[in-house]
């Protein structure tokens, strides 16, 4: 790829707001948005960097120890005019307190908390995760300490689920079994009569009445508050689709990442979202300028150790051949965003010398 | 680390059930499949179990059996075999299996590994590799059983619970294989994963398979000696060649250096045995990859 396309970075974030990073697990999603971060707040930003799961040793470097992570916390950065800040993702504690905004008074919103069904799927429920990651970076974009936010989805391929219809908090809201629960509610059923509907009776045989009788308690304390729910959803997606936000994929160099970053552009197209950048993380270098061929023909002519180093040249080119093969399609499904490579270092990354050791590679500063 | 020759194959396949674990990104997949690729090659029925809905597994494992196992449709088959066929028509009828499951954690979790007991109780198969669920889920996906004896105490899950604790506790029947790559993040979170197991659901762990172990061979060797030369060698290389090459060789065994560290650190730190698979010179394993490294594993020299 040209030197041209790979400056092209720092121009496709230029002015965002947000960034969104995605792609599968293992790609270093997280360590890619903590690169961003600071190199947001060495050109003079004050951005928030949002996690969801960081490696130990990554969350140590970005001050995430136990006890400090669910509120932003600042990291002291040398040569930076801006400020830098971390922060990890708390679905429990962000669904908390949408249920404490939007609840009409104290005693609803403690009916909602202490419920043992609410407790366990506020953290549980498939979406939940997804929908309080862009609840979450709407609050910090409100934040007058902020001026960016960016954040690492949850590896999973709903991680964009929120963008599938406006007005759809989450599939939890809209969900069948929702809807069975909170129409009595509304007519003013009282738990038992609810509990006998035949799809709640069944329910009950198989998770015990106990569970039932929470699930219940918890719809009914819920009503009223949807459509609080609802808006809050609508706004949070109008930023999402916004020209502030910026959607960055993140890969390694391997078939299966690279499908999964395609599969991301494709639902981010269907949704006309465009991708702004790809990362392609862990990228073997290119040493010399022989083809695997080359290299091999020359071991084979070579004697003693310099065969063993012929030998290795090819070798190391058989791979970067191979990644190369192997990112072709991502690099041709998204024309026209910026692409930029990360290369294999010779150790693990963990600290925040190591981070700018990547920023000065995605950033062109070598 | 001991010189003697190790056949891993059987320690990898010790027990009827193998659950293969690991974060995402380290491999997990390829290593399903070449354990199960391995134990085919050595005659046994073998069959692979998915949980995650992905393709990619399939196409590894080329005829060898695979079975898809999702959660709801494991639930209603419980039901409908136990009795409970109405109830299983009504659930799945009005989707509310998902919110079920989620509102009583664990229940998803248990009626897969129930539907895996079955498959091994069944006798039809010697071996079942079943490739784990995705992420920091192995723990809670295995502590399910246990978590769930409490919240039901009667009843259909519980019962399928007792039964995959069973399974679960017998070294004979069930193991854990989880899988590394030498590199200084996924071996912390390994040894994370494997004490967490241990401690909670007191599970066997088999080998922790390493992924991408880049194994120096070839003759003569690639190391000091080597390096030595280029600077001997005046006159036969250009000097952006001669560059070039060094960078390579640096990077190379700086790499392969790193990477016994970890393997050493790993071996300090976690207890159990070491099966290594060689990194192959592609951008992700195919099924011809998968075959490559089961004809390695069978051939493994103790690392």
């Amino acid at each position: 790829m040209s030197a041209k396309r790979r400056s092209g970075l720092a121009g496709a974030l230029h002015g965002a707001e947000v960034i969104v990073c995605c792609g599968s697990g293992g790609v270093g999603k997280t360590t890619t948005a903590a690169v961003l971060g600071i190199e947001a707040a060495r050109d003079g930003r004050r951005v928030v960097v949002v996690t969801i799961d960081p490696a130990r040793r990554l969350a140590d470097a970005l001050g995430l120890t136990d006890g400090l992570a669910a509120e932003p916390h600042h990291i002291e950065l040398a040569d930076a005019p801006g400020e830098l800040w971390a922060m990890m993702l708390d679905t429990t504690a962000t669904f908390d307190g949408l249920v404490r905004r939007y609840a009409a008074d104290e005693s609803q919103a403690r009916r909602i908390l202490d419920n043992r069904f609410y407790r366990n799927i506020a953290g549980a429920l498939s979406g939940t995760q997804e929908y309080m990651a862009a609840e979450t970076l709407h609050a910090l974009h409100g934040d007058e300490r902020f001026d960016q936010v960016i954040v690492d989805t949850p590896p999973s391929r709903n991680a964009l689920d929120f963008l599938e219809a406006p007005g759809v908090l989450t599939r939890f809201l809209d969900h069948k079994l929702f809807k069975v629960m909170m129409l009595p509610a509304r007519r003013g059923m009282g738990v038992f009569n609810l509990a006998a509907q035949p799809v709640l009776r069944a329910t009950g045989k198989v998770v015990g009445s106990d569970v039932l009788a929470d699930a219940v308690a918890f719809f009914q304390a819920f009503a009223g508050m949807e459509s609080g729910f609802r808006e809050r959803a609508d706004d949070v997606l109008a930023l999402l689709r916004s020209d502030v936000t910026r959607f960055v994929l993140v890969a390694s160099p391997r078939h299966d990442t690279i499908d999964e970053a395609m599969w991301f552009a494709g639902q981010l197209a269907r949704q006309d979202l465009s991708v702004s950048a790809a990362i392609v993380n862990r990228v073997h270098p290119t040493f010399g300028t022989w083809s695997a061929q080359q290299a091999r023909k020359r071991a084979g002519e070579a004697s003693g150790p310099a065969a063993a180093l012929w030998r290795n040249a090819a070798e190391l080119a058989d791979i970067v051949a191979a990644e190369r093969g192997v990112a072709e399609p991502l690099v041709k499904a998204i024309e026209g965003a910026a692409l930029a490579e990360v290369p294999l270092l010779r150790g693990d990354v963990h600290d925040l010398d190591g981070l700018a050791q990547i920023g000065a590679a995605l950033f062109d500063r070598q | 680390m001991p010189p003697e020759r190790v056949d891993p194959l059987p320690l990898l396949t010790a027990s009827r059930v193998i659950v293969v674990a690991g974060k995402g990104g380290v491999g997990k997949t390829t290593v399903t499949a070449v354990v199960a690729r391995a134990a085919a090659d050595a005659g046994r029925r073998v069959l692979v179990v998915e949980l995650d809905g992905k393709p990619a597994l399939g196409a590894l494992v080329d005829e060898i059996p695979l079975q898809s196992i999702d959660a709801p449709s494991a639930l209603d088959e419980y039901l409908r075999e136990h009795g409970f066929a109405r109830i299983a028509k009504r659930l799945s009828s009005t989707g509310v299996i998902e919110v079920v499951g989620t509102a009583a954690p664990g229940i998803d979790d248990i009626v897969v590994l129930g539907k895996i007991k079955q498959l091994e109780r069944s006798g039809e198969y010697d071996v079942i590799v079943v490739d784990g669920p995705a992420a920091g889920h192995a723990t809670t996906f295995l502590t399910s059983a246990r978590g769930l004896l409490d919240a039901a105490r009667s009843g259909p899950v519980h019962r399928q619970a007792r039964e995959v604790i069973d399974l679960l506790a017998d070294p004979a029947r069930c193991q854990v294989v989880l899988v590394a790559m030498p590199e200084t993040t996924p071996v912390n979170e390994v040894v994370e994963t494997a004490y967490a197991l241990e401690e909670r659901v007191g599970v066997q762990l088999g080998p922790v398979v390493v992924n991408g172990v880049d194994v120096a061979e070839g003759e003569p060797p690639l190391d000091a000696d080597a390096l030595d030369a280029l600077d001997a060698a005046d006159g036969v290389l250009d000097d952006d060649d001669r560059e070039a090459l060094r960078a390579a060789a640096e990077f190379r065994i700086a790499r392969r250096q790193m990477q016994r560290a970890e393997l050493a650190r790993l071996a300090e730190e976690l207890a159990l045995t070491q099966v290594h698979l060689p990194a192959l010179p592609v951008a992700g394993v195919d099924a011809d990859g998968v075959r490559r490294l089961a004809a390695a594993l069978t051939a493994e020299v103790g690392l």
